[in-house]
């Protein structure tokens, strides 16, 4: 688990030496070369992302990271295909600033897109390339090669391995465009390969950086209030610092860990200095509520889109309503770690950062060390979902390591240190206004939106907690939004539907009152919530089924395919009460997803039960069927959870939501009857990401379904027994918005 | 020292007496099953069986154990290392995404099929609330525990049966 050491790796030999000890000349060269697909067009080099030894075993090279999505079997699957290998002659090395290519953050479902294309590309290289040298070395011609299982066959019955080939061949040369897709052979690209990560994570294998033991490894916690904007109050350091097992307590400006030899000594001290009390360090919090927080906020307003088309007629029937999304948390089961080593003036970071390269930068700075003496190796930890604690105690550990060198340290945040400082999804309010004309088409749409920046992840040392700790403190970046056609606040807000006369304007909010940061899909649920919800709306006021009112506004051929095959599969037409469609393609550039959702509601205690659910996906060529029906059912379940359990809560001085009893999440019993996913499959179109298409339409189709079953909609996440409750029995003074 | 039976296995350990159970089979015994994910007795990725019952292992101080056998996810596995029924079952229903719940489920349901191994689906998703899962796995991971109990002789029935 501690992965080879950089001498182990260098004695493997063969094609793989070149690239590591020219990684630093590699990437320059793309400037002068054709476009490339995916991340060959960044790093253009074949053995930056495929190496082939002397024995013939084929190594992957990805800097995208294993977060629990397959992403390593896919990638294996993707390679072995094109090379004609067994997927089991295959391994892979993931995200590591040593080894692998710089493909930026793990996040916004680009890894198959981005990573996936380029090994695919590559690969067919290699592939050429080998067979090539074997025509050569037959001394026929190349179509009478025939790769298959790592060895090339003569038409007459000779064979050479890949491994004997490879000694006269140099990977080091760049990438061709358009060099075709191996045809014919057996597939491995669409088959149900099993994970290779699964095994161990049943069995208790060393799966995770959490499992991670380095010979004299130490212990440590950081120091802080209990949630961001506030800090400890001065304690009696000297005291816990006598405290046994304790190595040293790490002190620079505000930033405090305590390095000792035992994780539970550790706890231990912490919990002493913790007792001392803590103030608010900020400006108080709004005590009115997130979401009326950011409304009321000063905002920059940005168009978002701009279809042309004629105003509405004056005797339009115009629909106005406004949709909500509180700040929403993370939550990874397992709290953020790190292990940091440090020695001869450089440190290697074990990290489950979803972007090794950006921390890689931004700890040299924070640390004051050289680029190249900041290594950041990924190790898979919990399921993140976005940016959360990952980072952050990335910096932490490598602070403490610095303190201690020669001695590897693992820094592991509190399960109340994760609710109270990760960074958390933006709040977000969105108004929409559309108009029907006579013929019960929409002639007029205007969306309005509201929330903070939907990115803050570190790429300088002030964008890490500890780096905000420092004396003097380095400064967070300025908050940005992200621009359109991925977007941030804004990804999904621009329909897809055929419409005209339609526009969208961002109310950007620079201040936050609250961390905040990307969370999976970034703004694309609540905006899909928003728009899909809204769709319902205006296929009831125009008395048209909804699915063949979103049919009637979708042109995209492989979309309607989606949405038929999703309202077939369940059986749309003979649907039963309490039904509900929703649609999107993810980014409007991703995954076309389209989620069937029954419900029932129990009137009286509000709680929302899912019998049923059916969804439908395009995710163009699928490597791996059941890894993309893993990711939708997941998306579903986790977007039911944040549309009927969660918020995060807030008084003036600090969030009150600090753990699982305060921010309660989906528990098995309110989980759906059953879930099916129907794949569609493009063989040869691009991948598309299918690891956030889901959330979106999965929480639309609940507020459709709840709106369908009670002929009450709700507009405001989440739905939750509370909320529903009060719709029946509204309470006279009840706020327009509830808190959080 | 301080004495524990983990897995059939006698072992001494030199720890503070009030040193949670987890952080005894991680850090001194080396076993990766039971997980950290909250130490507040929440999320339920620490489980592990204690005489046959699930308890939280980051709650459980290590001094108050007393002659009460410890069962992790690793003791599952028969002794000649083949996993356990509810190991293949989660392999083969691919019943994971990020994984880091799944120890804690396994275990979980160990404890369930060990006492009944016809469990209606309410049964459970009873039995499993207290664990948390937030990649929302769960589908698979009740789809894993009716294939672990049919492997174990018995199966999960969709509704309860009616008394005669």
């Amino acid at each position: 688990m501690s992965g080879p050491s950089r001498r182990a790796f260098l004695a493997k030999g063969a094609l793989t030496v070149a690239f590591a000890l020219s990684r630093g000349a590699a990437a320059q060269d793309a400037d002068v070369l054709p476009a490339l697909p995916g991340d060959l067009a960044k790093s253009p080099l074949l053995d930056s992302w495929i190496g082939v030894g002397d024995d013939g075993q084929v190594t992957v090279f990805t800097g995208k990271a294993e977060l629990g999505q397959g992403l390593k079997t896919a990638l294996i699957q993707i390679a072995a295909h094109e090379l004609a290998v067994q997927p089991s002659a295959v391994e892979i090395v993931t995200a590591d600033t040593a080894r692998t290519p710089d493909e930026g953050v793990t996040a916004g479902s680009h890894s198959l897109q981005d990573s996936g294309t380029a090994i695919l590309n590559a690969a067919a290289n290699v592939r050429v390339l080998l067979a090539d040298a074997a025509a050569w070395h037959f001394a026929i011609a190349v179509d009478q090669i025939d790769l298959r299982d790592g060895i090339a066959h003569a038409a007459d019955g000779r064979t050479v391995s890949y491994g004997e080939l490879v000694s006269g061949l140099s990977l080091h040369v760049a990438a061709k465009p358009n060099v075709p897709r191996r045809d014919g052979g057996a597939k491995v690209i669409g088959e149900n390969l099993a994970r290779i990560d699964i095994p161990a994570k049943v069995s208790g294998g060393e799966a995770y950086l959490q499992d991670m033991r380095l010979p004299g490894m130490l212990h440590a916690r950081v120091v802080r209030g209990p949630s961001d904007g506030t800090r400890l109050k001065p304690a009696d350091v000297e005291a816990v610092a006598a405290m046994p097992g304790i190595i040293q307590i790490v002190r620079h400006g505000r930033f405090t860990a305590i390095v000792a030899d035992d994780e539970w000594q550790a706890v231990k001290a912490l919990h002493r200095l913790q007792a001392a009390g803590w103030e608010r360090a900020g400006e108080p919090l709004p005590t009115n509520g997130m979401r009326a927080a950011i409304r009321s906020m000063p905002a920059r307003e940005l168009e978002i889109f701009d279809y042309p088309g004629p105003p509405a007629p004056a005797d339009a029937h115009t629909l106005q309503a406004r949709f909500s999304r509180p700040c929403l948390m993370h939550g990874s089961i397992g709290p953020s770690c790190a292990i940091a080593l440090w020695e001869d003036d450089s440190v290697t970071v074990w990290t489950h950062s979803q972007g090794v390269y950006p921390l890689r930068r931004a700890l040299a700075e924070l640390l004051g060390l050289p680029l190249e003496r900041v290594r950041c190796v990924h190790v898979e930890g919990a399921g993140c979902y976005g940016h959360n604690g990952a980072d952050d105690v990335a910096a932490d550990a490598a602070l403490a390591a610095r303190a201690v060198p020669g001695q590897p340290v693992r820094l592991q945040w509190m399960r109340e240190q994760e609710h109270g400082w990760e960074p958390l999804g933006s709040a977000m309010i969105v108004e929409m206004s559309a108009s029907l004309g006579a013929d019960r088409r929409i002639v007029g749409w205007q969306h309005d939106l509201w929330s903070n920046t939907h990115n803050t992840r570190p790429t300088t040392a002030g964008g890490l907690l500890a780096g905000t700790e420092m004396d003097p403190p380095f400064v967070p970046p300025k908050p940005q939004p992200i621009p359109m056609p991925e977007g941030g606040a804004t990804r999904n807000s621009n329909p897809i539907y055929a419409l005209p006369n339609a526009r969208g304007t961002f109310h950007f909010v620079e201040r936050m009152p609250v961390r905040v940061s990307a969370l999976r899909g970034l703004g694309a649920q609540m905006n899909v919530f928003a728009i899909e919800s809204f769709m319902d709306e205006l296929a009831h006021a125009a008395g048209a089924d909804p699915v063949a009112f979103r049919l009637a506004h979708l042109e995209d051929e492989r979309a309607r395919e989606v949405v038929q095959t999703a309202a077939d599969r369940f059986g749309w037409p003979m649907r039963g009460r309490g039904t509900g469609f929703a649609f999107a393609r993810y980014k409007n550039l991703a995954s076309y997803c389209a989620v069937v959702m029954e419900v029932r509601v129990d009137r009286d205690t509000g709680e929302i039960q899912v019998p049923r659910v059916v969804a439908a996906v395009d995710s163009g060529e699928a490597v791996n069927p059941d890894g993309i029906r893993n990711q939708i059912e997941g998306g579903i379940v986790q977007s039911l959870s944040w549309t009927i359990r969660e918020a995060a809560t807030f008084d003036a001085t600090h969030r009150t939501g600090f753990d699982w009893s305060a921010y309660p999440v989906l528990r098995f019993p309110a989980v759906p009857g059953r879930i099916d996913v129907h794949v569609i499959d493009r063989p040869k179109q691009p991948f598309l990401g299918a690891g956030e298409a889901a959330q979106g339409p999965a929480a639309a189709a609940l507020a459709n379904a709840v709106a369908h079953a009670l002929g009450i909609r709700l507009r405001d996440m989440p739905l939750s027994p509370e909320r529903i409750r009060a719709a029946f029995r509204p309470a006279p003074a009840a706020p327009r918005q509830a808190a959080g | 020292m301080i004495a524990l039976s983990v897995n059939g296995q006698t072992h001494q350990v030199d720890v503070e007496p009030d040193t949670p159970l987890l952080y005894v089979l991680r850090n001194e015994l080396a076993l990766n099953g039971a997980k950290f994910g909250c130490g507040l007795g929440q999320c339920g990725a620490c489980t592990v069986l204690l005489d046959g019952k699930p308890v939280f292992s980051c709650l459980v101080p290590v001094a108050a154990l007393g002659n009460r056998k410890v069962r992790t996810l690793e003791g599952l596995a028969s002794p000649d290392g083949k996993p356990g029924p509810l190991s293949i079952a989660f392999e083969a229903e691919q019943a994971a995404q990020c994984g880091y719940c799944i120890a804690g489920m396994i275990v979980r349901a160990q404890a369930l099929l060990e006492r009944n191994n016809r469990p209606t689906e309410e049964e459970v998703r009873a039995h499993l609330a207290p664990n948390l899962c937030r990649c929302g796995t769960h589908m698979r991971i009740l789809r894993a525990v009716r294939r672990a109990a049919e492997m174990m002789g018995g199966g999960v029935r969709a509704v309860a049966e009616q008394k005669p």
